[in-house]
């Protein structure tokens, strides 16, 4: 019976995307209005009306604390950020019912969206890395040991020098951005063996943390006490500074994307989230690293080279 | 009259609700077969689940499926005896102070939100059972606890209900045949609520097949097909609510989820097929 809830709250939701999508641009609640003040000696255009914002859940935290500064900094903008996973974000910034779809892949590897309609802006960017209950007792692993620990071949942690413990997988469900980074960047496209399965990183972490012989990933920003081991690859820390230079391979961007240019609010949201301040302060309070510091840079394919 | 016009409309939109639900869950669900070209065999007889494997995508749901039955069957299993005996208790056996206690603990159960069930569940069941019984705690057993104690509210209200409406004279006339209390309940009471008892227990049994959340923390989201009670295994449900955000809007991936959706619908139609052909046999 709860399922039927939830489905009929879905249909209800699929109805009004509907209903927004046929009312098109009339709609849409990007209402922005310049108005030179330049009068009263402000240089600062006065912007106003509001913003929906719309996707990844590991970004949310993100874009909502840094649209309640740029609220601060304009009253009379309301932003409305909200979750529901990058799949969301992207279909509904593609059907034009938010202005700005957040998601933690390119719009290029998810099905079903109209990838040259959506302009890409890479707002952040996140390290991601193996963690390891810290009674396993290794602090560094292998690439290739890795593959095998996910992939099933390795069964003990014995075998890679650490405790006699049975290995236990923690995933992401299959369609997560996060779990398609890992396998893509740290297994190099291997298919991770079957494991408990977890939607969210605070209950990764905290299955990690509980059970012996536990080995999940989690994003840079998790680790923040010892309840769990990140664990160095091929002797490279997961660390900022390697992310940023290129030589820690599991990292991923962050992307806002919006239909078309952006305009309006939206430009000034997405250029207020590029400033030099949010994106040393803000991004590093939330466990991100600044886009701007990158000294690499990759493609919708996973091509990487020097900036 | 205004308050006829009122009623019907409530029926009406009620009634168009369901319909629509249905036409609308029908047609999605049906979109990964017909479009999408997914074999309906493979998807309701393979076990083999990797829907974002892009050169060789797999769609065999039946691990899901058959988590689902497990988890719905044992909690069954598990909270009929539990509640009609507890209903038993509060109509036969202490009708005055055994429903002033054992009402509120159960309306109380009925409160609690799914998501703190599952959280209990994680933060205290799952331990418990690593430790002490064996396996990784997420496991078959786990969710069916979580769901047990769940369902156990439908099936004691529902049951203690229909043991209640039995006529005073069935009693009467079975202890004056000289059979005791426990013989009237046993060979009397219980056979003549029996379509009731059933219902009871589908519609708990429909509750636990559609419980999303609690079951999700704590049955491990597991592909596989479980081979025993302490693996960790997956519901349609949780599979949904899983991936339901990750994936985009008319995607294949997002289609077979609606299609797992369906076969909800389905079976809880056929559930309450069963209660009404149960409710169609009672005859007093």
């Amino acid at each position: 019976m709860k399922s039927l809830k939830k489905f009929s709250l879905l249909t209800l939701l699929a109805a009004l995307m509907v209903f927004a999508a046929a009312c098109g641009g009339g709609a849409s609640t990007d209402k922005t209005e310049g108005t030179d003040t330049k009068t009263n000696g402000q240089k600062n255009k006065e912007l106003s009306g509001s913003l929906s914002v719309s996707g990844s859940s590991a970004m949310q935290p993100l874009i909502a604390a840094a649209a309640e500064e740029f609220m601060n900094e304009n009253p009379n903008v309301d932003i409305q950020v909200q979750a529901g996973g990058s799949g969301t974000g992207l279909s509904q910034v593609a059907e034009g019912s938010v202005q700005i779809g957040n998601s933690d892949v390119f719009a290029e590897e998810k099905e079903g969206i109209p990838a040259d309609k959506l302009v890409d802006h890479k707002v952040a960017v996140v390290g991601m890395t193996a963690a390891v209950n810290p009674k396993v007792g290794i602090k560094d692993i292998k690439k290739e040991d890795l593959m095998k620990v996910f992939t099933g071949k390795i069964t003990n942690w014995k075998e890679l020098g650490g405790k006699d413990q049975k290995i236990v997988l923690v995933n992401r469900p299959d369609s997560s951005g996060t779990r398609a980074i890992f396998n893509k960047f740290a297994l190099d496209g291997a298919t991770p063996a079957e494991g408990i399965t977890e939607d969210s990183s605070n209950t990764v972490k905290k299955i990690i943390n509980e059970t012996d012989g536990a080995v999940g990933y989690l994003a840079f920003s998790y680790f923040t006490d010892n309840s769990v081991t990140p664990l160095s690859i091929d002797g490279v820390k997961p660390t900022a500074e390697n992310v940023q230079s290129g030589d820690f391979p599991v990292w991923a961007y962050q992307h806002s994307y919006t239909k078309g240019e952006a305009e309006g609010l939206a430009k000034a949201f997405l250029v207020y989230l590029m400033s030099n301040d949010i994106q040393t302060s803000l991004l590093k309070e939330q466990g991100y690293l600044p886009v701007t510091k990158m000294k690499v840079e990759r493609d919708a394919e996973g091509n990487q080279k020097d900036l | 009259m205004r308050g006829k016009v009122l009623v019907i409309l409530c029926a009406v939109i009620m009634i168009s609700a369901t319909i629509s639900i249905t036409i609308f869950l029908g047609s999605k669900g049906l979109q990964s077969f017909i479009k999408n070209g997914v074999s309906l065999i493979e998807f309701i007889t393979s076990t083999h689940w990797n829907p974002t494997n892009k050169a060789n995508p797999e769609y065999g749901a039946l691990p899901f499926i058959f988590g689902s039955f497990a988890v719905t069957l044992l909690s069954a299993l598990v909270a009929a005896p539990l509640g009609i005996g507890g209903a038993i208790f509060m109509t036969e056996i202490a009708p005055s102070w055994g429903r002033k206690i054992l009402q509120p603990v159960i309306e109380l159960l009925v409160g609690i939100p799914s998501v703190v069930y599952g959280f209990i569940g994680l933060t205290v069941l799952v331990p418990f059972i690593r430790e002490h019984v064996g396996g990784l705690g997420f496991s078959l057993l786990s969710g069916t606890i979580v769901l047990s104690i769940m369902i156990l509210p439908t099936i004691t209200t529902i049951a203690t209900d229909a043991m209640s409406s039995l006529p005073k004279s069935l009693r009467e006339g079975s202890y004056a045949l000289g059979a005791t209390r426990w013989q009237t309940i046993r060979k009397v009471l219980i056979p003549a609520a029996l379509p009731s008892l059933m219902t009871a227990i589908v519609l708990g049994m429909s509750r636990a097949f559609g419980e999303a959340l609690a079951v999700q923390m704590v049955i491990g989201n597991v592909r596989n097909l479980p081979s025993s009670i302490l693996d960790a295994s997956a519901t349609l449900t949780t599979i949904i609510t899983l991936n339901m955000g990750h994936t985009t809007y008319g995607s294949v991936e997002n289609n077979t989820l609606w299609s797992m959706g369906f076969i909800l619908l389905v079976m809880s139609f056929a559930f309450i097929l069963l209660i009404r052909y149960l409710s169609s046999r009672r005859k007093l």
